[in-house]
C-alpha cells in the first residue's frame, strides 16, 4: 500500500486553507504595527503570562476534560449495546442518534433552558412530585451537561462504526479458552475498539476547549472561558495581535495534551510527535 | 434481564438526546413569540415560514452548501485517510497535527484566517467561499472517522487480493472500501451534521446574500427567535423521520429472507 | 452498512430535492431596470418583512440582503473588505469608531430629502457631531426591567441591584460595556471614563455584586423575565416594551443616575459602489410610511417625527419608551477607543473569572 499520491489532493488543500491561515495567525501573533512599521514582539505571549490568563485556559482545559471523560463513560457502552446483538435496525438507531444535532445549535440549548430554568419543566415535574425547585441552571453542572449534550455523538459514531464489525471469531475463540465477559472485554473488545476511542477523544475534547457559546447560555456568564476570551479578543477589542497569541499557546497546549493521550495508543497512529 | 437493562441505558441516552427537540417542537406551536410565555396553540408560524422569503433562501443555500461539501469532504478525507494510514510515522504525524487544527481551533480564529486568505486571494466572498470553507473543516472529521477503520483492517488482505491477481484499483474497490465503509459513512454524517449548524466560519466566509441558515437564526437572537425557526426545525425533523421509517420498512422486506444469515 | 448508505442517499436526495423547490421560491426573477445590486447589512429581525420588497418594485433595483449578530463582527467584515456592503446599520460606538477609521462615506444629503422628518434632537449626535455619515434609525435607553409581583418598591436607581435582599433574582448583561457602564453610572462617575482608579472602583462593585447575580445574559434575557425568572434585569428600552407586552407583570424604569443613550444609524461604508442607490434606500427608509411600518414591527422608538404621529399614542406618551429630553438629562452615549476597550477587556475578565 505504498500508494500516497492518493493523499495528494488533500495535502495541496490543507496547504492552502489550513497552513497558509495558521502561518496568519502566527504571523499576526509575533509581530506589531508601531511607528516603524512592522515589528517582530513577544509581547503578545508574554500579556498572557497573567494569573487571569493562566486561570481562564487551565479552566477551559479543565472543563474540556471532564466533559471528554463523561462522554466516553456514558458513550462507550451505547456504542457498545447498538454494535451487539439483540438490537436490529442498528443503522437507523445510529442515524437517530445524529438527527438531533441536524436542529439549530442556539435553539437546542434554549430548550435546555426551558427545561433546567427555576420555572422550568423539569422543576414543573418535580413539583407535581412535591419537590421544591431546584437550582439546575448557571452552575458548572450545568455546562457540562451542554458539552455532554453537545458532543455525545462525536464520541459514539467512531467507537461504533470500529465495535461494529470486530472480528466475531477472536471473541468466541477467547470464549471457548474459557474467558468471562469481563475478561473479554478488558483483553480483547476494549484493546480492538481504541483506534475509535482515540478518534472520539480528538473529536470531543479538542472542540471542548474552545467552545464559550455553551458555557455563556448554561453558565450563565458566571467564567470566561479561552474560547470567550479570544472570540472578545477578535470582536470587541479589536486586539488581533492578542488574540492570535492566545490561539497560538492553546494550540500547543492541546497538541502537546494529545500527545500525552495517545501514549496510551499502542501503535501511536495517533499524534504523537513525541 | 441483561437484556432489558441495555435497551432501558439507550432509551435513557435517546430521551436525553431528544428532551430539547420535543420542547422545541411543542414550541413551535406556541401562539407567543417567547418561549417564557405559553399562551395558546397555533398554526399561524407555519404558514409565515413559507412566506419568509429569507429564511427559504437560507434553507436552500444549508442544505446544498451540507451536501455538498459533506461529500467532497468524505473523498477527499477518505482519499487522505488511505494515504496518511500507509505513510512513516513522522511524517504521519505532521500531517495530522495540521489536520487537528480546524478542530482544535475557535471558530473565530478558522473564520477570520480562511476570510483574510480569500481576500488575499481576492476572491469575492459568497458561496463558492463558503462552500470551500465548509469543506475544510469538514474534511478532518472525515479522516478521524476513516482511520481507526483502517487500523481495524487486516494487513495482509490488500496483499492477499493483489497476490491472487486483482489490480490496486480493484483491491481497492473490492477489499479495503467495503471495509471501511461504516467508517467512511460516520464521517459523511458528522461533517454533513457540522456544516448543517455552523455559523462563526459561515458568517465570516460568506457574502452576496448568501447566508446559511445559522446566520439567520444567530442574527435573529438579539431580538428573539422566531418561532418560525421552531416550525422549520420541526418540519426538517418530521421529514428524516419519515424518510427513515419509509426506507426502513422498504429494507425490512428485503431483510426478511436474509435474516439468519446475519447474526 | 448497506441499509445505513441506502438510507443516507435518500436523505441526501430528498434534501436537495426540497432546497431546490425553495431554491426556486427563492431566487426569483430580476426585473430590474438597472444592473445595480444593493447590498444591504442589518441586525437580524430589524426590519419590516415587506419593505425590502416594496423598495425593489419602486426603484427596480435588486437588493442582497445579509444579516450580522453584533456590531463587532460586522465591523469586522467591514474592515477587512469582505464585502461592498452599500447600507449599514450599525450602533452609535460602531459608528464613531467607522468614523476614526475612515470606514464611512460622507452621505450627500441633498439626495435625502425626508431627512427633515428626523427630529431635531436626534441630529448632530455625539458620535457624528456634523451629522454627515449617519442617519438615524432606531433608539433607546438602557434601563431596569422588574418584576411588579417579586419588587414592590419604586425602581429609580442603579443600587437596587446591589440590593441583597434580591440575591440570585437579578440579570446583568454580559457585555463589558453595559455592564461597567452601570456600575460606573452608580458611582457617579462617566460610562467612557478611561480613568484606571475609577475602573477599578466600578471592578470592585461589580465583584461585589457577583454573588448576587442569577447570570449574566444576553439575548435570552426577554425569555427569562417573560416567564418570571427573575426580579430584576438591565435591558434596552425596546426589549422592554416586548417583554411588557408579553407580561404585563413587568414595568421599565430608568434610574436616576443617568445610563445609556443608544442608537442604531443607517451608514454607507467606505466600500460601496452605489452610492446614490444607497441614499435612495437610505431616503426610501425615511419615508413616512416606510418609518412608521417598521417602527410598529420592530416595537423600538423611532426618531421619525411623522412616524411616531402615525403610532399608538399610548405607546408614544410613555415616557419609559419616549423619553423626553428632560429626562435623559444624565444620558450618555458609548464612545469608542481602542486602548480604553483593552483596559475594559482585561478587567471584565478579572470580574469574569473569579
Amino acid at each position: 500500500m505504498r500508494k500516497n499520491w492518493i493523499s495528494y489532493p488533500y495535502i495541496v488543500w490543507m496547504i492552502i486553507f489550513i497552513v497558509v491561515p495558521l502561518l496568519l495567525v502566527v504571523f499576526y501573533s509575533v509581530t506589531v504595527v508601531t511607528d516603524n512599521g512592522l515589528t517582530f514582539t513577544l509581547e503578545f505571549y508574554k500579556r498572557f503570562f497573567q494569573p487571569v490568563y493562566i486561570k481562564v485556559l487551565i479552566r477551559s482545559i479543565v472543563l474540556a476534560l471532564i466533559s471528554t471523560l463523561i462522554c466516553l463513560l456514558i458513550g462507550y457502552p451505547v456504542a457498545l449495546i447498538l454494535a451487539g446483538k439483540g438490537f436490529s435496525r442498528k443503522n437507523s438507531l445510529i442515524l437517530l442518534f445524529v438527527i438531533p444535532m441536524w436542529m439549530n445549535f442556539l435553539l437546542r440549548t434554549y430548550a435546555w433552558l426551558t427545561l433546567l430554568e427555576k420555572n422550568g419543566l423539569i422543576n414543573t415535574l418535580l413539583s407535581w412530585f412535591g419537590i421544591k425547585p431546584l437550582s439546575l441552571l448557571y452552575t458548572s453542572e450545568a455546562v457540562v451537561l451542554g458539552m455532554v449534550y453537545n458532543f455525545l455523538p462525536f464520541m459514539v459514531l467512531p467507537i461504533y462504526s470500529v465495535l461494529s464489525k470486530i472480528d466475531r471469531s477472536v471473541i468466541e475463540a477467547a470464549e471457548d479458552l474459557g474467558a468471562n465477559s469481563y475478561k473479554v472485554f478488558t483483553k480483547i473488545i476494549f484493546p480492538l475498539s481504541l483506534p475509535g476511542v482515540m478518534s472520539g477523544i480528538t473529536m470531543v475534547f479538542m472542540p471542548a476547549v474552545t467552545t464559550f457559546v455553551i458555557s455563556r447560555l448554561l453558565g450563565g456568564g458566571q467564567f470566561t472561558l479561552i474560547g470567550n476570551l479570544i472570540d472578545r479578543q477578535f470582536t470587541t477589542v479589536g486586539d488581533w495581535n492578542f488574540g492570535s497569541a492566545l490561539s497560538v499557546v492553546m494550540m500547543i497546549l492541546i497538541l502537546i495534551s494529545m500527545a500525552i493521550m495517545s501514549r496510551y495508543d499502542k501503535d501511536r497512529e495517533g499524534s504523537a510527535l513525541l | 434481564m441483561k437484556d432489558f437493562l441495555k435497551r432501558f441505558y439507550v432509551f435513557l441516552i435517546f430521551a436525553f438526546l431528544y428532551a430539547p427537540i420535543i420542547v422545541l417542537i411543542i414550541f413551535s406551536f406556541n401562539d407567543s413569540k417567547s418561549r417564557g410565555n405559553w399562551s395558546g396553540f397555533t398554526l399561524k408560524w407555519y404558514r409565515q415560514l413559507f412566506h419568509d422569503q429569507q429564511i427559504m433562501n437560507a434553507l436552500y443555500y444549508t442544505i446544498i452548501v451540507a451536501v455538498v461539501s459533506s461529500l467532497v469532504a468524505t473523498v477527499i478525507g477518505t482519499a487522505a485517510a488511505i494515504g496518511i494510514h500507509n505513510m512513516n510515522k513522522f511524517k504521519k504525524a505532521v500531517i495530522m497535527n495540521i489536520t487537528y487544527l480546524p478542530v482544535m481551533n475557535p471558530d473565530i480564529v478558522t473564520g477570520i484566517s480562511l476570510m483574510i486568505l480569500f481576500i488575499f486571494l481576492r476572491m469575492e466572498l459568497g458561496f463558492i467561499t463558503l462552500l470551500l470553507s465548509h469543506i475544510t473543516f469538514n474534511i478532518p472529521y472525515v479522516i478521524l472517522s476513516v482511520l481507526p477503520k483502517l487500523r481495524q483492517l487486516n494487513k495482509h488482505m490488500y496483499e492477499a487480493a493483489l497476490d491472487l491477481g486483482a489490480t490496486p484499483l480493484y483491491a481497492y474497490r473490492k477489499v479495503i472500501l467495503p471495509q471501511i465503509m461504516p467508517g467512511v459513512i460516520t464521517g459523511l454524517l458528522l461533517a454533513f451534521t457540522l456544516s448543517l449548524d455552523d455559523f462563526i466560519i459561515s458568517f465570516f466566509t460568506t457574502g452576496s446574500g448568501v447566508a446559511n441558515l445559522s446566520i439567520v437564526v444567530y442574527s435573529m437572537a438579539r431580538r428573539g427567535i422566531s418561532p418560525k425557526i421552531n416550525a422549520l426545525s420541526t418540519l426538517m425533523f418530521v421529514s428524516v423521520l419519515l424518510l427513515l421509517i419509509i426506507v426502513n420498512r422498504r429494507t425490512s422486506k428485503d431483510n426478511n429472507g436474509k435474516r439468519r444469515r446475519h447474526a | 452498512m448497506k441499509n445505513l448508505f441506502r438510507i443516507s442517499l435518500a436523505v441526501v436526495l430528498f434534501s436537495v430535492l426540497i432546497s431546490t423547490f425553495t431554491g426556486c421560491k427563492g431566487e426569483g426573477k430580476n426585473n430590474s431596470k438597472s444592473k445595480v445590486v444593493l447590498n444591504v447589512y442589518n441586525w437580524g429581525d430589524y426590519i419590516e418583512e415587506t419593505v425590502i420588497e416594496s423598495f425593489k418594485k419602486e426603484y427596480g433595483i435588486k437588493v442582497n440582503y445579509e444579516t450580522f449578530t453584533t456590531n463587532e463582527d460586522m465591523y469586522v467584515k467591514i474592515k477587512s473588505g469582505a464585502g461592498d456592503y452599500d447600507v449599514a446599520i450599525p450602533s452609535d460606538y460602531m459608528i464613531k469608531r467607522m468614523i476614526s477609521e475612515n470606514l464611512l462615506k460622507k452621505i450627500n444629503f441633498d439626495n435625502i430629502p425626508n431627512y427633515k422628518y428626523i427630529e431635531d434632537r436626534f441630529k448632530n449626535l455625539a458620535f457624528d457631531p456634523n451629522n454627515e455619515y449617519s442617519v438615524p434609525y432606531m433608539w433607546g435607553t438602557v434601563g431596569i426591567l422588574y418584576n411588579t409581583t417579586m419588587v414592590d418598591e419604586p425602581v429609580d436607581s442603579w443600587n437596587i441591584l446591589w440590593d441583597k435582599k434580591y440575591e440570585k433574582q437579578i440579570f446583568m448583561l454580559d457585555s463589558q460595556r453595559d455592564s461597567l457602564g452601570v456600575a460606573l453610572k452608580k458611582l457617579g462617575y462617566s460610562m467612557n471614563t478611561r480613568n484606571l482608579n475609577e475602573l477599578e472602583e466600578a471592578k470592585k462593585a461589580l465583584l461585589e455584586q457577583k454573588p448576587l447575580v442569577l447570570a449574566y445574559v444576553v439575548d435570552e434575557v426577554k425569555d427569562k423575565m417573560i416567564a418570571g425568572e427573575g426580579a430584576l434585569a438591565v435591558v434596552w428600552s425596546g426589549d422592554a416594551f416586548y417583554c411588557i407586552s408579553e407580561n404585563p407583570d413587568l414595568a421599565y424604569a430608568i434610574p436616576k443616575e443617568g445610563s445609556n443613550l443608544w442608537f442604531d444609524s443607517m451608514v454607507i461604508p467606505v466600500t460601496s459602489k452605489n452610492q446614490k442607490e444607497a441614499e435612495m434606500f437610505i431616503n426610501f427608509m425615511c419615508e413616512s410610511e416606510v418609518a412608521y411600518k417598521n417602527a410598529d414591527y420592530i416595537g423600538y422608538a423611532t426618531p421619525h417625527s411623522e412616524a411616531k404621529k402615525m403610532l399608538d399614542p399610548e405607546v408614544v406618551n410613555n415616557r419609559a419608551f419616549y423619553p423626553l429630553e428632560e429626562d435623559l438629562v444624565n444620558f450618555e452615549i458609548f464612545e469608542y477607543d481602542a486602548e480604553a476597550m483593552k483596559d475594559y477587556d482585561r478587567i471584565w475578565t478579572e470580574i469574569t473569572s473569579e
